[in-house]
């Protein structure tokens, strides 16, 4: 085994980055090192494909975490670059200064340092750890401008994400608690490999409560209802680029936690099934999103719910289980990270040429700025799901797969999907065309990140590649 | 089980459970605040008396963490900014006392129910120790929901924090990087809200979380 392997590294580029961009003075060059910086983390990422360090006592890849991995080193990438034109106009305008640029860039790379450990760490202490760094950075980056909402968003994120935490470690001690009469006591009693491997002979009760305890605590960082009310303050008060990671990845990597407890709890033939929670709280937040969609007034708002309502389906969907439905789940997951970004990033320069986030006051988007319009209207197509873009597919694989084994369940299922189309169709259509209000000057923004997402999303909505068939074929039959 | 051992690490754990309810009916802040570092030093007793009889000297790491920090740092710190914002005076609860007191012995009891029950099979001392870690935590949430003031929220976490450390410590053997790292997560807390108290002060000159909610940004 080499010394430095690319495990190491997706770890150590952010953080050695994090202390680059906390000491350098000037933001262009700052700007220009985040973009290098999460670009050589994504090939980090990328390497791990193809040679896959053996797991550790810290670390662990295995082919589960391999696609958050690199979905996560994907999106920090183009966020970042996305990013770099979103603070100049920032700066322009001074809603901020560089010295909280610098300590922006720094948080930016803090917060990949977190998401990727929390994704890699084979130890349920370090993981929860991990998910704790990177609740507060975001945290700090909510409250960034310092206007009387940001404040009031990040005090509110703050609270709620703080007490998820604190159930979430008291579901990890219960863990522990159960594991230590089979593998003893110390480090071992909190490794992910060895829990897996001794999980069949564990204390059923004590698991049960430990996976509510756990649930509960990640499911508030997921944003399930009712634990979601952080969720849209948050999108709407912090800047957009945090708003986009906090959608396409933060969300992620806390699901991502829960499906590994749920995979423990699986093992064990005591247990309880964890799915109809999960179920249960998927469906909760679909239906719930879905109708609060249509009260929106604030154009991030509106779309953070849309991302409540996702994260909806793919838990949901993992509650489901089985091959159909895990597939599903993941596509889903894969699909709406890139498009809800990619939304997020139109949203990010609509908002500053128009001076405004209040959906009332932008119309006509496809008029005055017809990439940014149209891109909106393609991603906003893409996320309520309509075909031929890869949402549908997920949509159309897991709406099915459920009316295949559980009807009943696809009732409501298929009702929130519908309510949360008709709200996207009739926002979107009063922001991308109509007579054009608000300034119509044309905006320095970066279009690839958006391209790049939206192209993705379209081309899987066409075509899958066998082998990424293949691979996520392979990971739902491991998630059960 | 040694009979002593046992009623000893009993009583500290009961202790803090009793000093959980003293905090439910402070209303003002610095009675809040003392109660508070009583708590923290309950805290470091029972975790100091596991770390002997658990023969895990680590743990006085973690007991000198609570006493130092929690007991005397932290109280001290949030007494001042209390005094700077002259708010000491401020009476703020949403419910009334004994309504939240009711409310807490209901969580008591449900905590009870709850962790003696699936714990069948583990040692008694880890057993109580969990059960009255969950009434602590459960204890310090009912105490953030029912306090409006942002420092007393604060409060209210930490000692949610302090039945966290005491589960953690009751669970034999639990490695040290947890330990630490609810201790660093508590610093790094403090540093976030400091920020946040400072923020706060500077923009609206008071710390009331009501305050904060007049705008959401869509409620025209």
């Amino acid at each position: 085994m080499p010394a430095i392997d690319a495990v190491t590294l997706i770890l150590a580029i952010p953080a050695v980055a994090a202390a680059v961009l906390a000491l350098l003075p000037g933001y262009r060059l700052s700007a220009q090192l985040n973009v290098l910086a999460s670009f050589l983390t994504l090939v980090a990422a990328l390497s791990l494909f193809v040679a896959k360090p053996e797991p550790g006592p810290y670390l662990l890849v295995d082919d589960l975490n391999i696609v958050f991995i690199a979905l996560n080193a994907f999106v920090g990438f183009t966020t970042s670059v996305f990013s770099a034109s979103y603070i100049a106009h920032e700066l322009e305008t001074g809603r901020l200064t560089p010295v909280y640029l610098r300590f922006y860039h720094a948080m930016y790379q803090v917060m990949m340092f977190g998401m990727n450990l929390a994704l890699v760490a084979n130890n349920i202490g370090l993981m929860w750890v991990a998910i704790e760094l990177a609740t507060l950075t975001t945290v700090l980056m909510v409250g960034i401008y310092r206007t009387h909402e940001a404040l009031e968003a990040a005090w509110k994120y703050f609270i709620l994400g703080s007490v998820g935490i604190a159930l979430a470690l008291f579901g990890t001690i219960l863990v522990y608690m159960a594991a230590r009469p089979v593998v003893g006591e110390g480090l071992d009693g909190m490794v992910w490999t060895i829990l897996m491997a001794h999980v069949a002979g564990f204390d059923p009760a004590l698991l049960n409560v430990a996976f509510v305890f756990l649930l509960l605590g990640y499911g508030t960082k997921v944003g399930l209802a009712p634990l979601h009310a952080w969720l849209p303050d948050a999108h709407a008060e912090g800047p957009t680029p945090i708003s986009a990671v906090l959608s396409g990845l933060l969300l992620n990597v806390a699901l991502y936690a829960v499906l590994r407890f749920k995979l423990l709890l699986a093992a064990n033939p005591g247990a309880i099934a964890p799915g109809p929670l999960m179920v249960v709280l998927g469906l909760t937040s679909l239906v719930f999103a879905g109708f609060m969609l249509y009260r929106r007034r604030d154009i991030k708002r509106m779309f953070a719910y849309s991302s409540i309502e996702h994260m909806g389906i793919i838990t949901f969907a993992f509650g489901m289980g089985g091959p159909l439905a895990n597939f599903a789940g993941l596509l889903h997951m894969m699909m709406h990270s890139l498009t809800k970004s990619a939304i997020f990033f139109t949203v990010g320069h609509i908002a500053q040429v128009k001076g405004t986030q209040k959906i009332a006051d932008i119309r006509g988007l496809t008029v005055t700025h017809p990439l940014l319009g149209w891109g909106l209207v393609l991603g906003v197509v893409a996320i309520a799901g309509m075909p031929p873009l890869g949402i549908f597919m997920s949509e159309f694989l897991v709406v099915s797969s459920t009316f295949a084994r559980e009807p009943l369940l696809a009732i409501p299922l298929v009702l929130g999907l519908l309510i949360a189309f008709g709200a996207l169709m009739l926002r979107i259509h009063g922001l991308a065309f109509g007579e054009p209000t608000g300034s119509t000057a044309p905006v320095k923004a970066s279009y690839l990140p958006m391209a790049a997402h939206l192209s993705l999303v379209l081309m899987a909505g066409f075509y899958l590649p066998p082998p990424l068939v293949a691979w996520f074929q392979h990971v739902a039959r491991l998630l059960g | 089980m040694h009979g002593l051992t046992f009623d000893v690490a009993h009583m500290f754990a009961g202790g803090l459970v009793l000093v959980s309810f003293m905090m439910l009916y402070q209303d003002r802040l610095y009675a809040l605040l003392n109660v508070f570092a009583l708590q923290a030093f309950v805290l470091s007793l029972s975790v100091a008396w596991q770390a002997l009889v658990q023969d895990a000297p680590h743990l006085y790491v973690t007991a000198a963490i609570a006493l130092i920090l929690k007991a005397i740092v932290i109280p001290v710190a949030l007494h001042r900014i209390v005094a700077r914002l002259g708010i000491h005076r401020e009476v703020e609860t949403v419910v009334g006392v004994g309504l939240t007191m009711l409310a807490g012995i209901a969580l008591v009891a449900l905590s009870m129910v709850v962790m003696l029950r699936v714990t069948g099979e583990a040692d008694p001392l880890a057993r109580e120790d969990l059960a009255f870690a969950l009434s602590v935590i459960l204890l310090g949430l009912l105490m953030m929901v029912t306090r409006r003031n942002a420092v007393s929220q604060i409060v209210g976490f930490m000692s949610l924090e302090n039945g966290l450390i005491l589960a953690a410590t009751g669970a034999k053997g639990m490695p040290l990087v947890v330990e630490i790292s609810v201790a660093f997560s508590v610093l790094i807390a403090l540093i976030v809200i400091g920020i946040f108290l400072f923020r706060i002060r500077e923009r609206f000159d008071t710390v009331d979380v009501g305050a904060l909610d007049r705008a959401r940004g869509e409620r025209l």
